[in-house]
């Protein structure tokens, strides 16, 4: 019954599933067999620690205990969880904290690197521009260097009588010391218009163990060398992404709009801008997550310091499990980690959905493939 | 239909193979036994964290040492990342059977019962000094003899003492002489004193003042006492008097540095600035005198690292008698002088400062040290604490005390 309906109204794609011994019945054990081994790598390599990951974040579990899989350390269920969330304490106000930071961060550096490196596409696809090769090297190059020897790098940089403070002395400005410097640029924008310290429902009103206040920090000033660090870095391998769609684009297109009497600044960001439209959700995809799980730079330049605001969720996951001692904790982090970046790629999907042409709209006017 | 089964026997096969994999681990053996032994000669494995080369080759000469003497067999590694390396092997079946154990770490590893408590089948474990023996202790056990220690004490500039016009008759033995010392020490283009905002050095004045963050016992937190209020209070002040800078204030990586480029005129250090100095600034004179005596008199901070023999090792008899033949009065002796540290016994003290003048101020804070903190779950509390102590100078002390005694109680319940 179900077959001779799908017959009559068949979908794309579906028709070439045939059940029983078809044509090609004996295709289905031979391709098992061909995806076998990636099964088994992927299986014990990504499947099997992911799982035990889980287990363990259901646990009080150091490695001193001994085989979490046969009885080493404590079952809590959800206390690590509620720990990070509900829980007055010290772990809450480092998870949130670690939270608010990298909000802040990605909030930064996900627009800032995106809009980077499109520009920076969009100056290295123009015909006319001489030494191109050049200027592509150059642009990508911070990208396949170690980020742990370019951290080092800046680190220097930024150093109280480094390079970059340096620099603003010549324009008559008293850089700050980057990296011991914890005040929120916020709290420093509003010091400027008057506002030294928080007023009082801001500062006794408090989610998950920080004040209101603390919330609207913004990102510190050890925190914005990172993030400049970061586009820096991260600007010339998306660059390249943009300039590899750029160049898929037809000339013809292009020409079309000319001829139309679009405007250069018209043209890009009605014509250009539209046609990138995939490489932006991927680069953007990309960007939210590598921002999220920032990792490397923190633990070569700061360590969390100062009063913790480049704490990141990745690195306090590292230092509660192997410093701390609190491996349960750390899997937890982790995982709390990996459901926001996947809600954060969720929403974003649905944010750059196709709005212009709507699903039911496109299968009533076009008639439907018939694939063999 | 055929495809479900198939689907099924991959899952069957995927959790099957995910069986097998997890039986890698398994339960370690009790503790409270007595010592296990290897039959015939047996075969050890010893983790060491090595400050560096000379540290290496003097462990390695004393085990081979102690294998010719016995039959059995010892290997050593070097470990690059202490604390990672602990993790997995105690994490294996079948861990390093000798290892270093750092005094702040130790309770974590002793509460978890991955260390096996041999401390009182070791002979001259009555030698070592009484606080040491405390640091080393859980529940009422010695766990592990320490292999030798370390102080912090003042140490000094000369050239920049002789040009402040300073003399030997200056040396601060009260807070208010370090205070007009680092104040007179102090140019434009170096600080009087320069220290590391961490509990492991402003420590050092919550001792002199009377205080510390857990009791005796280390049962409770007292961190919010006033003692400690006192000693918080004084560092704001050497700081906000501009004397007195932390040393990421001055571009360094450590009290050390700041020393030895000339940022500092005094800084507060551990022994283990000897080897630095000598490696990185052998031009730079320096001496060492010890910390100023607080409202409660002398005080310093005592650092160490113990052999931890491993709850599942099979070896452990073996094990034992060759941390015995380590951390024998002779090898302490020989370790000190090979790579500078300052033997763990008693009755080496008086021979240890003979042999070292310079190392005296250091030496002498053996008698009024204070161990790192060591309970279980307490890291993520002293980080806490260093995090603020970095914003001391702005902040509030006893709201930082109040802080670190919430969050000490929290971890301790």
């Amino acid at each position: 019954m179900r077959w001779s309906r799908r017959t009559r109204r068949p979908r794309a794609g579906r028709i070439a599933r045939r059940p029983g011994r078809g044509l090609r019945g004996d295709e289905q054990v031979a391709g098992w067999l061909f995806v076998a081994p990636m099964i088994v790598v992927l299986g014990l390599f990504l499947l099997l620690p992911i799982g035990m990951a889980l287990w363990v974040s259901l646990l009080d579990w150091a490695p001193s205990q001994g085989d979490p899989f046969a009885g080493g350390g404590e079952f809590v269920g959800t206390d690590n969880y509620s720990s990070l969330f509900v829980e007055e304490g010290l772990a809450r106000q480092d998870f949130m904290t670690s939270m608010r930071n990298t909000f802040y961060y990605v909030v930064f550096v996900v627009p800032l690197q995106t809009a980077l490196a499109l520009f920076l596409a969009v100056v290295l696809n123009q015909r006319r521009l001489r030494a191109r090769g050049f200027f592509r090297s150059a642009f990508y190059f911070p990208s396949i260097t170690s980020s742990v020897a370019i951290s080092m790098v800046f680190l220097f940089l930024f150093l109280n009588n480094g390079g970059v403070n340096k620099a603003l002395g010549w324009f008559g400005i008293d850089g700050p010391p980057w990296f011991s410097d914890p005040t929120g640029i916020f709290h420093l924008a509003l010091a400027r218009v008057g506002l030294q310290s928080a007023p009082p429902p801001l500062a006794a009103t408090e989610i998950g163990g920080l004040s209101v206040w603390e919330w609207l920090s913004g990102p510190s000033v050890a925190m914005c060398a990172i993030i400049a660090l970061v586009v820096w870095t991260t600007a010339g391998t998306f660059m390249l992404m943009f300039l590899a769609a750029l160049q898929d684009i037809p000339v013809e297109v292009d020409e079309a709009a000319l001829i139309d009497g679009a405007s250069t600044s018209k043209k890009f960001w009605h014509v250009t801008l539209p046609q990138l439209k995939p490489v932006l959700f991927l680069v953007l995809t990309l960007g939210l997550i590598s921002t999220w799980q920032v990792f490397d730079q923190v633990y070569v330049m700061s360590q969390g310091n100062p009063d913790k605001t480049t704490l990141t969720p990745a690195y306090l996951s590292y230092t509660e499990s192997f410093i701390g001692q609190n491996w349960g904790t750390g899997a937890a982090i982790a995982f709390v980690l990996f459901a926001i970046i996947l809600l954060m790629t969720l929403v974003q999907r649905w944010v750059m959905r196709d709005r212009d042409r709507p699903r039911r709209a496109r299968r009533t006017r076009r008639p439907e493939v018939v694939r063999p | 239909m055929r495809t479900t089964m198939r689907r099924t026997a991959a899952i069957t096969s995927l959790a099957l193979l995910a069986s097998a994999c997890g039986g890698g681990f398994e339960e370690g053996s009790s503790e409270g036994e007595g010592a296990t032994s290897a039959e015939g000669n047996a075969a050890l494995r010893v983790l060491i964290a090595s400050s560096g080369d000379a540290e290496t080759n003097a462990v390695n000469a004393a085990v081979d040492a102690w294998e010719e003497e016995t039959g059995n067999t010892a290997e050593v590694t070097n470990s690059a990342d202490m604390t990672t390396d602990l993790s997995k092997t105690f994490a294996s079946n079948d861990p390093y059977d000798v290892m270093y154990i750092d005094a702040g770490r130790f309770a974590t590893y002793a509460d978890s019962g991955a260390l096996y408590p041999y401390g009182d089948q070791v002979e001259n474990s009555d030698d070592v000094y009484e606080n040491l023996r405390e640091t080393f202790t859980y529940e009422d056990e010695l766990y592990c003899v320490p292999k030798d220690f370390s102080t912090l004490a003042l140490v000094i500039n000369d050239r920049m003492w002789k040009q402040a016009g300073l003399t030997d008759a200056d040396i601060p033995t009260t807070w208010e002489e370090l205070a007009t010392v680092a104040e007179k020490l102090t140019t434009p283009e170096h600080k009087g004193l320069v220290l590391s905002p961490t509990r492991d050095r402003v420590g050092a004045f919550m001792v002199q003042a009377g205080g510390w963050i857990v009791d005796e016992e280390g049962t409770e937190v007292t961190a919010d006492s006033e003692a400690n209020t006192t000693a918080l209070t004084y560092v704001q002040d050497l700081l906000q008097s501009g004397s007195t800078a932390w040393h990421t204030d001055v571009d360094s990586g450590w009290g050390g540095e700041a020393l030895g480029r000339g940022a500092a005129a005094m800084t507060i250090e551990g022994n283990w600035i000897k080897g630095a100095m000598q490696a990185d600034y052998p031009d730079v004179d320096y001496s060492v005198a010890e910390l100023p005596a607080g409202p409660d008199g002398k005080g310093t901070q005592l650092f160490s690292n113990c052999w931890g023999i491993a709850a599942k090792s099979d070896a452990q008899e073996q094990a034992i008698d060759l941390v015995e033949s380590l951390t024998s009065a002779e090898q302490q002796m020989t370790n000190a002088e090979a790579f500078g540290v300052m033997p763990a016994l008693q009755s080496l003290q008086d021979e240890y400062a003979e042999k070292f003048p310079e190392d005296a101020a250091f030496v002498a804070g053996a008698d009024h040290g204070q161990g790192p903190v060591s309970l279980p779950d307490f890291e993520p509390v002293l980080a806490d604490f260093d995090s603020d102590l970095a914003g001391l100078q702005k902040g509030d002390p006893a709201a930082i005390l109040e802080s670190l005694q919430q969050n000490g109680e929290a971890a301790l319940s």
